[in-house]
């Protein structure tokens, strides 16, 4: 289904979340309860059959995180972005969609490791990129370290 | 002590965790990967990132979208003009710049003749870590040559940071066009030597076929994307399914294999390598003429909003996603990187291989490190 | 001709007229134990040599050309790099196997040497078990490799070691089985005799078809008796580092080194002596006038007639074929190495017992029944 035709579809089968659309894909807001069967229908529904997760990353938009998942379908080959908005900043927390998707389990350990949000039902949630007496997210907006010098 | 007896599966044995890397030849970079091995067999294998992370995403919220390009030539170097298409095509689509045919013609090959190199230096180092020597130096002899159209044409052999917003940097020299001619007739000549020394190799044959097999459903949950994922059977190139600056008008196969081995990952990408060399040529034949680039006025800005570009590197998908809030600098930069997914491959096809495979596994998916770690 | 008896009933006599006897046994004993290293030796040195510029060749680059014209001196600066270096025993080793280890090895390789026939009357030890005596004492080789990796304390190190250890003593037994065809052929275990019974050509052409098969046997068995490759799964560089070695440096692992290049020569001279006719020139085994005076040029007759003086050329001219045929088998081991890809440890094992092991016992039959209907020639 091309953009418009899959916002309608969205609009028709989540009419109590807010469908929006950027420059190359739709976008469907959900809130952190609804994830999961929402993630699991848009897989295995027949019209859409999202299959692969290839992005899944975090936004900080002060003082909101942003977690947005980049879906594709390799049978029908559209695409569309779900967004979820955790407005807790100190601990943020979320749960994982490794139950969906593997392609998870390495996505949220790297927002986990730059940005702070837990995952909960995650395999091996861990710091990958950075060693783990690392103090602070660096990826966050208001990320502060003394070794960093401004020129 | 009583006297009992035990059958050899009773017999316990303990396992031991030993440590791949950092330092290691065959982890293609500075990889650490932590394998349990029971005897010779691979139980479970951790690997451990962030050797090389250099923070390459949150450097590109404090630079404009112009200093962000060389900053994409180093996150997989071995396919840095792909890299940089990637980011050019992004900021293209966003600011609605329009870029010449020449220019497009000349970033295609450009992206082809780089990703011959990734495959020439891939065969190489992945006949080295299944035990044979010479090909690393066969290979590396094919890329030196085009290291060196690369230096005379872009200026650079490594990260070049030549395709920039609006075009090309500059244009290709006169002699491009015959100098690539003899180049790519001498590598198809060498190719058949190389099928004759590794690819019809007994001994190759059988250390890569029915290892490390990567079934299709597992490639799309785990999000592999490239030869890894069409050596199972699973379509997913960019340039023929989402096609950009004239792929579409261009006639190659996409290269699929359904072995989901070893040996079916080495074949698609060999047969990948003629094919790049089929689209070159068809370009050569007829570059369009024209200008080089489009200039830039100013600082460049992008509309707010977000965007989202993918292109096919050697490795796989690679994506970028810019979120943008108008101004010079991109508010966050995401770049969605082939290796970092194809490495949750590397658990679900070694565990209960031997030792041995884990390197040939990881030879063959291609794991280039700075493309992980960014 | 001057013969070599001649040449060591001269040296014997000139010793004995000055020294009491039990002095001059010690005294050619020490001589000729030292010959025969110190040659064995500067066959070594020109292995690793050959080595890195063969693999060089082979890769497209020039190999070792700046010490030395040509590179030859490398290896000399590669030796005194390694002598200066600190040869360093880990805390937690063993320190007395750690020490032994690699003199255990070398010990090993050099008896091997007692045997083996250079020249027509050129031999260590002339013994009449001569080839058994050889097969035994490579046998003990694996004792010194296991306790290397043992006792290094290292994880790599035990892997490398048991994994060589397997492998050697699997593939002894088609390499032993190999050797016995020609001996069934030759009749004698006296490296000696063997090479005297091949004056009507060699054994790799006399004994045909099943002669063919022993020495492409014995040359597969013997490759992986060496780790080398295709079969260098001990040092696989790319898996586990450098195997039993890893934790040895400085001389200790020069000796590792050296060892590995001395039994590939040991092997390369059995198989010369067994089925490539040893010092004997080639012959031609037809009977027409061409090949008749071709085996005359061959076998130098027309130098009896030449002054005394000149016919130590006849010396010389066995020890040029020995060391022809042996530098031809270790340029074929070398080839080897840097074309094949490496066998994993299941796959290695399983081409010793389930295909050399029964083709060697195959072999060894039909041998025995072409001697007993006079098949060969």
């Amino acid at each position: 289904m091309i953009k418009e035709e899959l916002k309608q579809y969205l609009e028709q089968t989540f009419p109590s979340a807010k469908v929006d659309e950027t420059f190359d894909f739709p976008v469907l807001f959900l809130t952190k309860e609804e994830l999961i069967p929402v993630m699991k229908q848009l897989r295995d529904a027949p019209e859409t059959k999202f299959n692969f997760l290839f992005c899944e990353t975090a936004v900080d938009r002060n003082p909101e995180f942003e977690m947005v998942y980049h879906l594709t379908s390799t049978y029908y080959h559209h695409d569309m972005m779900v967004k979820v908005i955790l407005e807790d900043r100190e601990n943020p927390e979320i749960e994982s969609v490794y139950s969906v998707w593997e392609a998870a389990d390495l996505y949220e350990d790297e927002i986990y490791d730059l940005f702070g949000i837990r995952f909960t039902n995650h395999p091996n949630l861990r710091r990958i990129f950075l060693t783990d007496e690392w103090v602070g997210y660096p990826l966050r907006k208001d990320y502060q370290d003394d070794r960093i010098i401004s020129l | 002590m009583e006297n009992q007896t035990v059958t050899p599966s009773e017999l316990k044995t303990e396992e031991f965790v030993v440590n791949i890397g950092p330092q290691h030849p065959a982890t293609h970079g500075v990889l650490r990967v932590e394998v349990t091995l029971d005897g010779e067999t691979v139980k479970d294998v951790l690997p451990h990132l962030g050797y090389i992370h250099r923070g390459i995403e949150k450097m590109t919220e404090s630079l404009g979208y112009k200093q962000s390009i060389f900053l994409t030539s180093r996150m997989d170097y071995l396919s840095a003009h792909i890299n940089n298409h990637l980011c050019a095509l992004a900021i293209e689509k966003a600011a609605q710049i329009e870029v010449p045919a020449r220019a497009k013609a000349i970033r295609i090959i450009m992206d082809e003749l780089q990703r011959l190199t990734s495959h020439e230096l891939w065969w190489g180092s992945c006949a080295m870590d299944i035990g044979a020597v010479t090909p690393f130096f066969l290979g590396f002899r094919d890329r030196e040559r085009i290291l060196e159209l690369f230096e005379q044409n872009t200026g650079n052999r490594l990260t070049m940071s030549y395709i920039i917003p609006g075009g090309v940097m500059n244009d290709v020299r006169p002699d491009f066009v015959p100098k690539l001619k003899a180049l790519l007739k001498s590598i198809k000549d060498y190719r058949k030597e190389y099928d004759q020394l590794i690819t019809g190799n007994y001994i190759f044959q059988h250390r890569t076929q029915g290892i490390g097999v990567l079934s299709k459903e597992q490639a799309i949950s785990l999000g592999c994307t490239g030869p890894t994922a069409r050596a199972s059977g699973l379509s997913c190139d960019i340039r023929k399914l989402y096609p950009y600056d004239g792929y579409e008008k261009l006639d190659f196969k996409e290269v699929i294999d359904y072995g989901c081995d070893n040996w079916a990952r080495y074949v698609v990408r060999m047969e990948e390598m003629s094919q790049s060399i089929h689209i070159i040529e068809q370009l050569l034949d007829n570059l369009p003429t024209g200008d080089y680039r489009t200039k830039l006025k100013g600082v460049l800005k992008l509309p707010a909003g977000e965007y989202y570009q993918r292109v096919e590197s050697a490795r796989g998908e690679l994506g970028v996603y810019i979120v943008s809030d108008g101004g010079a600098k991109p508010y966050r930069m995401k770049f969605r990187t082939p290796c970092y997914s194809n490495l949750g491959a590397v658990k679900p096809i070694s565990v209960g291989m031997k030792i041995a495979d884990l390197m040939a596994n990881m030879a063959t998916i291609d794991l280039v490190i700075p493309d992980m770690d960014r | 001709m001057i013969q070599f008896s001649d040449v060591t009933t001269w040296i014997h006599q000139l010793l004995s007229s000055c020294m009491a006897p039990w002095l001059v046994f010690l005294i050619e004993l020490v001589v000729a134990a030292v010959a025969a290293v110190v040659a064995l030796l500067v066959c070594v040195i020109i292995m690793v040599y050959m080595e890195r510029k063969v693999a060089g060749h082979m890769q497209l680059r020039h190999g070792p050309n700046r010490v030395g014209w040509h590179g030859l001196c490398q290896l000399f600066a590669d030796i005194i790099k390694l002598l200066l270096k600190e040869s360093f025993t880990p805390t937690r080793a063993d320190k007395l196997l750690f020490t032994v280890a690699p003199v255990l090895s070398l010990c090993v390789s050099l008896l091997a040497l007692a045997p083996i026939s250079w020249g027509p009357g050129l031999v260590l030890w002339n013994t009449n078990i001569g080839v058994l005596f050889v097969t035994a004492i490579s046998s003990m080789g694996v004792i010194g490799i296991l306790m290397a990796g043992w006792s290094s304390n290292n994880k790599y190190a035990l892997l490398g070691a048991m994994r060589s250890g397997a492998q050697i003593v699997s593939y002894e037994l088609s390499a032993g089985l190999s050797i016995v065809t020609i001996v069934a052929l030759a009749g004698t275990l006296n490296t000696g005799g063997i090479i005297e019974s091949q004056a009507n050509g060699w054994w790799v052409l006399k004994g045909h078809l099943p002669a063919i098969f022993a020495f492409i046997i014995y040359i597969i068995a013997s490759t992986a008796e060496c780790n080398r490759a295709p079969f260098d799964l001990a040092e696989a560089e790319s898996e586990l580092t450098a195997g039993y070695h890893t934790e040895y440096s400085g001389m200790q692992f020069g000796i590792f080194y050296l060892n590995e290049y001395i039994n590939m020569g040991v092997v390369a001279m059995i198989a010369s002596t067994l089925f490539l006719g040893g010092w004997q020139p080639f012959y031609l085994p037809f009977d027409f006038p061409l090949a008749h005076a071709f085996n005359d040029i061959m076998a130098l007759k027309f130098m009896e007639t030449w002054p005394a003086w000149i016919s130590w050329v006849s010396l010389a001219w066995p020890l040029v074929w020995f060391f022809g045929k042996l530098f031809l088998i270790i340029f074929f081991m070398m080839w080897f190495r840097w074309t094949f890809p490496r066998l994993r440890i299941d796959q290695l094992l399983k081409l010793e017992w389930k295909y050399l092991l029964p083709l060697s016992i195959v072999n060894l039959v039909i041998v025995a029944l072409f001697i007993v209907l006079g098949l060969h020639f």
